[in-house]
Formats: C-alpha cells, sequence, structure tokens
C-alpha cells in the first residue's frame, strides 16, 4: 500500500513539470506585457519594472529561477498588489477557500450518496422522482444563477440568511455559499451512486449474498454499498477541481476573502505573476487531491491495490 | 417415498413483461426426499432455474411465484423475505452457476464465509473462522488458511466454485441447490467439482436438487431426473430407467443429441428448430412442433403427466399410461 | 416480431449464460434507436421547444422594431410592458431586453457550436490516431489527456483570457481547445474495437495507409457516438461561457451573451427581477432541453438501462 502510494506520488512529478511549464511559457511568449496598460508608462519606468520583477533576464533563465522558486515554495511576487509575494496572497485567502471547499465536498459526498442509495433502494416511488428533480436542478443551474436566486429568496425575501460576507466564520453565512458550491456535486454523485447501486443490486454476487439469508441491512451495508461506491470515488478526484472552480463563482457572488478573488482579481488586471502562481498552485493542490482519491479506490479495490 | 423434504405444489412462475406475461414455470409438482439427489434436466429457457429461484425467493422483480414450494411443512412462497431469511442458508442453500461474479469481488473470503454463520448460528467471529476454515478443508482447497483470508479475484474459477460451495454448505442445509454449477468451468475442474458433491451429500446428508442442461452430469450423480420442457416436466424417471428406455419423445431427442462414450459422434442428432416462445406457448404439447413423432392430437390436446411405469411419469400422448399400459 | 429485442431480454434473465440462438435482430441499430428516441416524450418535446427557440433567436430580431443595443429616450428601467411594444422591459439605458435577451441567445448558441466544432475537429483527430495507431503511442497520447483531465480546464481558459484580451473569437476557440478531452476519449475507445473489424482488416490487406484508413473507414462510424457526445457538449459550453462572461473574461460590450446579461442582472434583482428573469429563462430552458435531448439520444443507442 505505501509502495503503491510512493509510486502514484512520483508519477505526479513529470506531470506537474509539464504542466508548470507549459503554463509558463504560454504566460511568457503570449504577446503583450503585465505592463501594457492603456495608458503607455515612460520607458525608463517600464525598464525598471521589468528589471524589478526579472523580466529583463533571457527566458530559459526566468525559467529555472521560477522553477528553483517554485520548488523551494517560491512563487513569484505579485505584478500588482506591492509588497506582497503569491505565496502570501495565496495563504491569506486559503483558509477561507478551504473552509468554504471542505464544507462542500464533505456535504456532496454525505447527501449524495445518501440521496443516491435512497433513490436506487426505491426504484421508481415518488422519493426516487423527488431526488431526481432536484438532482436536475442541480444539474441544470448554473451556480451564478441559482446564488442570486437563494440569495434573493432566503436572505432578501425571508431574511433568514445573510446573503454575503464572512462574517467572522459564522456557520449562517457559510450556509447558502456551502450549499451553492455543493448542489451540483450532489446530484452528480447521487446520480452515479444511483445508478452504481442498482447495478450491483442486480449483480450475481449480491444474489449470492441474498440467498445466504444475511438479511437486507447486511447485504446492502456490507455487500452493495461498498463495491457500488467505487465511481462515485473516481468522480471525487475531478469533483475537487470543480470545487475549485465553482469557488471562484461563490466566492466573488458572495464576497468571501478566498484565493478565488484574488484569482479572479489578478486575471481581471492581468497580474501575471499571481495568475501564474495561483494556477500553479491549483493544479499541485488538485494533483494531490486526485492522489487521495486514488489512494482511497485502492482501498476499495481490491483488484488495483495487487498492481 | 417416505417422508420427504421438499415438495412443490402447482409451482408456477410469471413474469410481467412490457409485452405481456411470461410463464416460466406452469404447475409444477415434485418432491425430494432426504439425501436423495434429483437432477432437473432441460434446455436453456425451460424454467428450470427460476423454479428454485423463486424457491429461494430470489425471482427478478417482475417475477411472481404462485403455488406451494413446502419445505418441511413451511411454504416457503408465503414468507415474506425477512420470515424467508431465517431459512435461505441454513436449511436451504444454492450454488450458482457462475463462480467468476458470484463472489463479492470487495470483500475477504473469510468475510463472505463467516458471515452466514454468524447471522443463523449466532458464532463468534472465532468460532466462525474455525468453522469455515475446516469448511474449505472439506471442499478440498488446498492451503485454506492462506486462501481464507484472500479477495476472491486471487482464486481460479475452480477455486471460487469450491468456496461458493463450502460457503452453501457451512449451515449444513438439509436442501442444496446447484444451478449449473459445472457450466462455467473447464472440463478438468468439471469432473472435480462433480466427485466433490458426490463426496459432500454423503458426508452431510444433504438432499441435492442438481440443475443442468447436460445430461452426462446427470448420469454419475442423480437418483431420480425430472426433464423439464417450456415450463413443465415431461418426463420424470429413476436415472437409469430414465437412460436405458426414455419414454418422452423430448427425452429421447435430448439422449441422441448428447454425445456418450458408446455411441458414435456422428450419430448425434440436434433437436431441430428451437424452444417455443414461452409468451404464446401453442394450445397442444409444446415440444409438437419439433417432435419426429407429433400427430394431430399432439397439437390440439396438451398431454397431462400421467404415471407410465414403475416411479415413472410422463406427459405424452402417444406413450400409453400406466392403467393402459398394464390393461 | 414485436419487441424482439424485449424477448431477447427476457431470455437472457431467464438462463443468463447461454441465450444463444434466440430471436434474430431486425432492423438497423440507428433505425432501432431513433425509434427508442421518438418514444421519449421529453426528448421529443424537447427537440421543438430548442428548435423554437433557436428559430426565435435568428428571426425574432428582424421583426422587433429596437436593437439590442440602441436606447429607446422613451422607456428607462422600463418593467415588461405590452403598450410600448418593450415585452421583456427595457434595462438602465432603455436597452429592449427582448432584443438583448434575443441576440445574448444567439451569441452563447455560436460560441457552443463553434467550440463544438474546434472540440470534435480536435477530440477525434487525436482520439481515432490514438485509437489506430494503438500500443506506446496510444498509451502516452492517453496518458497526456488523462494528465490534462486532473486539471481544473477553466483556469487555462482564463489564463488564455488573461493572455488575449477577452477577443470572442479566441474565447470560441479556447473553450473548444480545452473541451476536446472526452471526445478523445470516446473516439478512441471506438476506434480500438472497431480497428479489430473485419473490414479494416480488409482495407489494410487492400494497401491504404494508416491515414486513409482512418479517413475513409473509421471516422464514418464514429458520426453516431460524437453526435449524442456532441449534444452533451454543447449545454456544458454554453455554461463555460456564460461562467466566463459572468466573471467578467467573456463576452465584453456592447456584445452581449446570456452570461453577461445574467451578470448585469444579478446585480439589480431586487429593483429589476426582469432583467435577470428572461435571459434566465432562455438559458435554462436551453440547458433543459438540451440535456433531455442528450439523455434521450444517449438512452436510445446504449439501451442498456432502459
Amino acid at each position: 500500500m505505501l509502495g503503491f502510494a510512493l509510486r502514484r506520488l512520483l508519477s505526479t512529478i513529470p506531470v506537474l513539470w509539464i504542466a508548470l511549464t507549459l503554463c509558463f511559457f504560454i504566460l511568457r511568449l503570449a504577446p503583450g506585457g503585465p505592463f501594457d496598460e492603456e495608458r503607455q508608462l515612460p520607458e525608463r519606468i517600464l525598464a525598471n519594472l521589468r528589471a524589478h520583477y526579472n523580466l529583463d533576464k533571457p527566458l530559459l533563465v526566468q525559467y529555472w529561477d521560477y522553477l528553483t522558486g517554485v520548488l523551494m515554495g517560491d512563487l513569484g511576487p505579485s505584478y500588482i498588489t506591492d509588497d506582497f509575494t503569491v505565496v502570501d496572497l495565496i495563504s491569506i485567502g486559503l483558509p477561507y477557500t478551504f473552509i468554504l471547499g471542505g464544507c462542500a465536498f464533505a456535504l456532496a459526498i454525505l447527501v449524495g450518496i445518501f440521496a443516491g442509495v435512497i433513490g436506487a433502494l426505491n426504484q421508481n416511488t415518488s422519493s426516487d422522482y423527488g431526488i431526481a428533480l432536484v438532482v436536475m436542478i442541480g444539474l441544470i443551474v448554473p451556480n451564478f444563477l441559482l446564488a442570486p436566486i437563494l440569495q434573493l429568496v432566503f436572505g432578501v425575501s425571508l431574511g433568514w440568511l445573510p446573503v454575503g460576507g464572512w462574517g467572522e466564520g459564522k456557520l449562517s453565512h457559510l450556509v447558502l455559499p456551502v450549499i451553492i458550491l455543493a448542489l451540483p456535486h450532489v446530484a452528480r454523485i447521487s446520480r452515479l451512486m444511483r445508478g452504481s447501486m442498482i447495478e450491483v443490486l442486480g449483480a450475481n454476487y449480491i444474489r449470492t449474498a441474498r440467498a445466504k439469508g444475511i438479511g437486507a441491512r447486511l447485504m446492502i451495508t456490507r455487500h452493495a454499498i461498498k463495491p457500488a461506491l467505487l465511481p462515485v470515488v473516481s468522480y471525487l478526484g475531478p469533483a475537487a477541481g470543480y470545487l475549485l472552480t465553482g469557488s471562484l463563482v461563490v466566492e466573488s457572488i458572495f464576497g468571501l476573502p478566498g484565493i478565488g478573488q484574488y484569482f479572479i482579481n489578478a486575471a481581471l488586471n492581468r497580474d501575471y505573476g499571481m495568475v501564474l502562481g495561483t494556477v500553479i498552485f491549483y493544479m499541485v493542490l488538485i494533483i494531490l487531491l486526485n492522489l487521495v482519491v486514488d489512494l482511497v479506490y485502492a482501498l476499495l479495490d481490491p483488484k488495483v491495490r495487487a498492481r | 417415498m417416505t417422508e420427504n423434504i421438499f415438495k412443490s405444489e402447482n409451482l408456477t412462475v410469471r413474469f410481467d413483461t412490457p409485452d405481456g406475461e411470461v410463464q416460466a414455470v406452469s404447475g409444477l409438482n415434485l418432491t425430494i426426499a432426504p439425501g436423495e439427489t434429483v437432477a432437473i434436466v432441460g434446455e436453456s429457457g425451460s424454467g428450470k432455474s427460476q423454479t428454485f429461484l423463486s424457491v429461494m425467493g430470489l425471482l427478478a422483480k417482475n417475477g411472481k411465484a404462485s403455488g406451494k414450494a413446502i419445505l418441511e411443512g413451511r411454504d416457503l412462497l408465503t414468507m415474506r423475505p425477512r420470515e424467508l431469511d431465517v431459512y435461505r442458508g441454513r436449511d436451504i442453500s444454492m450454488v450458482f452457476q457462475d463462480p467468476m461474479t458470484g463472489l463479492n469481488p470487495s470483500l475477504k473470503i473469510s468475510r463472505q464465509l463467516t458471515e452466514t454463520l454468524e447471522v443463523h448460528q449466532g458464532c463468534t467471529r472465532q468460532e466462525a473462522d474455525a468453522k469455515a476454515l475446516a469448511m474449505l478443508e472439506a471442499v478440498g482447497i488446498p492451503d485454506p488458511k492462506s486462501r481464507f483470508r484472500m479477495y476472491p479475484h486471487e482464486l481460479s474459477g475452480g477455486m471460487r466454485q469450491r468456496v461458493m460451495i463450502a460457503m452453501a454448505l457451512l449451515c449444513e442445509p438439509k436442501l442444496l441447490i446447484a444451478d449449473e454449477p459445472t457450466t462455467a468451468l473447464d472440463v478438468t475442474i468439471q469432473a472435480q467439482i462433480l466427485e466433490l458433491f458426490a463426496q459432500l451429500k454423503d458426508r452431510f446428508n444433504t438432499a441435492l436438487v442438481l440443475i443442468t442442461h447436460d445430461l452426462g452430469v446427470v448420469a454419475g450423480l442423480a437418483d431420480r431426473v425430472f426433464v423439464m420442457y417450456a415450463g413443465r416436466v415431461v418426463e420424470e424417471a429413476p436415472v437409469d430407467d430414465l437412460f436405458e428406455d426414455p419414454k418422452h419423445p423430448y427425452t429421447k431427442a435430448l439422449l441422441a443429441s448428447t454425445p456418450r462414450i458408446d455411441t458414435d459422434l456422428e450419430s448425434l442428432e440436434p433437436i431441430p428448430g428451437r424452444p417455443p416462445n414461452l409468451q404464446r406457448l401453442p394450445k397442444g404439447c409444446a415440444f409438437a412442433a419439433r417432435c419426429a413423432f407429433a400427430e394431430a392430437q399432439c397439437r390440439e390436446i396438451k398431454p397431462a403427466l400421467n404415471p407410465v411405469a414403475d416411479r415413472r411419469t410422463c406427459a405424452c400422448l402417444l406413450v400409453p399410461t400406466e392403467e393402459r399400459a398394464s390393461a | 416480431m414485436l419487441g424482439s429485442e424485449k424477448r431477447d431480454a427476457l431470455v437472457d434473465a431467464l438462463e443468463p449464460d447461454h441465450g444463444d440462438g434466440f430471436a434474430p435482430k431486425g432492423r438497423s441499430l440507428t433505425e432501432d434507436a431513433m425509434r427508442r428516441f421518438r418514444r421519449n416524450k421529453a426528448a421529443l418535446v424537447s427537440v421543438y421547444v430548442l428548435g423554437a427557440l433557436i428559430l426565435v433567436s435568428l428571426i425574432g430580431p428582424f421583426f422587433i422594431p429596437f436593437g439590442y443595443e440602441d436606447p429607446d429616450w422613451a422607456a428607462f428601467r422600463l418593467p415588461p410592458d405590452f403598450a410600448s411594444g418593450h415585452y421583456f422591459g427595457t434595462d438602465q439605458n432603455g436597452r429592449d431586453m427582448l432584443a438583448r435577451t434575443l441576440y445574448g441567445t444567439r451569441v452563447s448558441l455560436m460560441v457552443a457550436l463553434v467550440a463544438t466544432l474546434v472540440s470534435i475537429v480536435i477530440g477525434v483527430t487525436y482520439g481515432s490516431i490514438a485509437g489506430y495507431l494503438g500500443g506506446r503511442t496510444d498509451a502516452i497520447m492517453m496518458r497526456f489527456v488523462d494528465i490534462m483531465y486532473a486539471l481544473p480546464y477553466i483556469l487555462f481558459v482564463i489564463l488564455l483570457m488573461v493572455i488575449f484580451g477577452r477577443n470572442v473569437i479566441l474565447l470560441f476557440i479556447g473553450i473548444g481547445a480545452v473541451e476536446w478531452l472526452t471526445m478523445a476519449r470516446i473516439v478512441r475507445g471506438q476506434t480500438l474495437s472497431l480497428r479489430e473489424r473485419e473490414f479494416i482488416e480488409a482495407a489494410r490487406a487492400a494497401g491504404l495507409k494508416p491515414f486513409q484508413i482512418i479517413r475513409r473507414h473509421i471516422a464514418p462510424n464514429l458520426v453516431g457516438p460524437v453526435v449524442i457526445f456532441a449534444t452533451l457538449t454543447v449545454p456544458e459550453i454554453i455554461v463555460t461561457e456564460s461562467f466566463l462572461s459572468y466573471l467578467g473574461f467573456g463576452v465584453q460590450e456592447p456584445l452581449t451573451s446570456l452570461g453577461t446579461l445574467i451578470a448585469e442582472g444579478a446585480d439589480v434583482m431586487e429593483v429589476m427581477p426582469w432583467l435577470l428573469g428572461f435571459p434566465a429563462g432562455f438559458l435554462i430552458t436551453m440547458l433543459l432541453t438540451l440535456a433531455f435531448i442528450g439523455d434521450g439520444l444517449r438512452d436510445a443507442f446504449d439501451p442498456k438501462d432502459v
């Protein structure tokens, strides 16, 4: 198991390297630079700025500096927010994003799996159709549309929940953002779980379990749920990625001070350093989360572990 | 025949399909004595598997069984799943056709074996482990201790079928149903598994129902044979009598299409045509369309299962019944 | 032969492992699939609704006396109103919302079409080459796809937007260029199985070059799965475009798209809900119908779980 984890970890290194190189050169080779504003800066100031951010060195030297910097945990400076490095900004935003994303992830998994099992066990009953309706809404209505609607209903009209802001981490401030971030994944997971659960319930080994007379509860909890979880688990890796991109919108709609906010602002202001740094940080995060998911998958499926 | 351990009365299995109702088993009556081995023989779709899946409460969702299936005086068909779970796995158990998919891939062999004992006999983990290990040994699994902790995919097909058999025998059931237990296995393994059945049923004094399409399997193992066609029993006979003197034209055709050591391969005759559509069964004998001896009356009158000789019954208008024969 | 496949399914259920030689299949696969699709009410209704929506967004603007960017000086912040001819009302700048919504729908549809085409071209080429060549090449090419899969593509699109300064054409291409991965996977899988078929063998024996075989013999056989997947890609791209426009990376003024309209509408939804409601309604209708059509097609061609 440890060997498996180590092998997977090592295999992510070239992936990260390729992705980093790709992003670096796309940004550097692209027409236009970070200081091309509508207002032309005097040539001397521009040169100073370039020198300050090491942009005057040969490209390969820049690349090498950046690569070694990243290895040391330095993602370079922000070009817009003076005196802050990318790592500074990320570490300011990270806790908020983590809390938001973590809560949404947990909610999506728990509710999604539960709803999927209920749907599969009560196929074509009213509870199944009810779940299917919520799933449809979750899959169809984009978060940037659902958010204002829920804000209007629960925040403005009913006044039950705050419409935005962090509110010193009060739970009530988290409810709407977390639900909106989680809903599409609740939908996906419950759909996956329902489908795979139905498939598993029709499998020969479930018939064997029923023939043994071990009872419906044991049959479902021990024999059906574990194998049915596999497709859900393999979705969790991509889901982590979608959660991060989803948090971009949710953070900006609800005015939460997470990384997503910084990233959007950086992108709108063409802060190349921050954009590149954040993208690389996101990629590392996502690849690590995928690694965790792979390990969980291996725990659930003995066939994978053996390889 | 004295005390029967199992008896079915007018057992009928129907399936609701979008195109109408399908009758897979029609009015089946059969009896099984303690320790006896009964073979159910028939082609695909003859209803032989569905009969016993219905007894075990394992029919597909759109399936419905009626009639009676009495195990030691209790009708299994009227039981709700919760009641049925008391008997399934304890007094009556089943070995399925495909050992490759019959075991849960995500649970260790040990877990899948011991849970039966824990549920039915209230064994502790240790007791269950010991009993399960002993049973693995009894079904001829070499080095059971290490295999005990393995996952199904680490075992070969033959080994898995042995595990399935061990699982079915754990609570020493009074009736063991084996549904095509060797069909999915290599020929050499098939012989071993059949040999194993022969040993085990003596050792545990279990009545055995052997469901098969292969008459070769029947010859070595069974005491009595039921031949099924299109959801009905067409002939019932002690195994030697059946091979020596098949009465029903279908049985004859079946025997003629089965390779035997004492006949030429060239003399094998496949049965022409196909089994009938179960949705629209013909008015008369279901086999008439394929029968070499069929007469006009066969297409009109459905033959009843009548005694034709000592301990033998047959459902064919052309075979004289016992009374008629003796008259 | 009514319901022959149902009976096949039943025979399989009765005797799982030797349901040999029962009821032969008539009709071609596509015919069968279309018949199943037509039986799917939700999908069929969706086809008409979506068709009507597209038609209206294409033809509608010719019948509206207002341009999508021309202010009506007599009507600012006007709620939906029949008397003035502003059926969907007007926005803060007096622009007719019906014209704007129709125009936005048109832009969103166009982005989706172009981006889907780009993703089809890249995905089919990449997937069929990987699948046909097989072996090591295939392994390396698909490993690359796996890597790309793990990365959130929105980030790449945003990256591209940052560089290319929010050019709409590049937006089309950028979205398409990152949406081809699933297409490549599906095409590769199909090609792998096609490769083993006799007619490919025959073509190879006749001395056709790999590229010719892919173009003439493999590509035509990929049409079904590609079309099905494309219907699933279109709504995804519409959402992506709206998402980017909502964040301010997408379509810019004076152009507009449903995403841009929704972003603008969300800001003022308390006082002028019609600015949010109409574009949102159009977007949801489009996504919903496309989802039903996609599901319907998939079920029709792959009736496993029906």
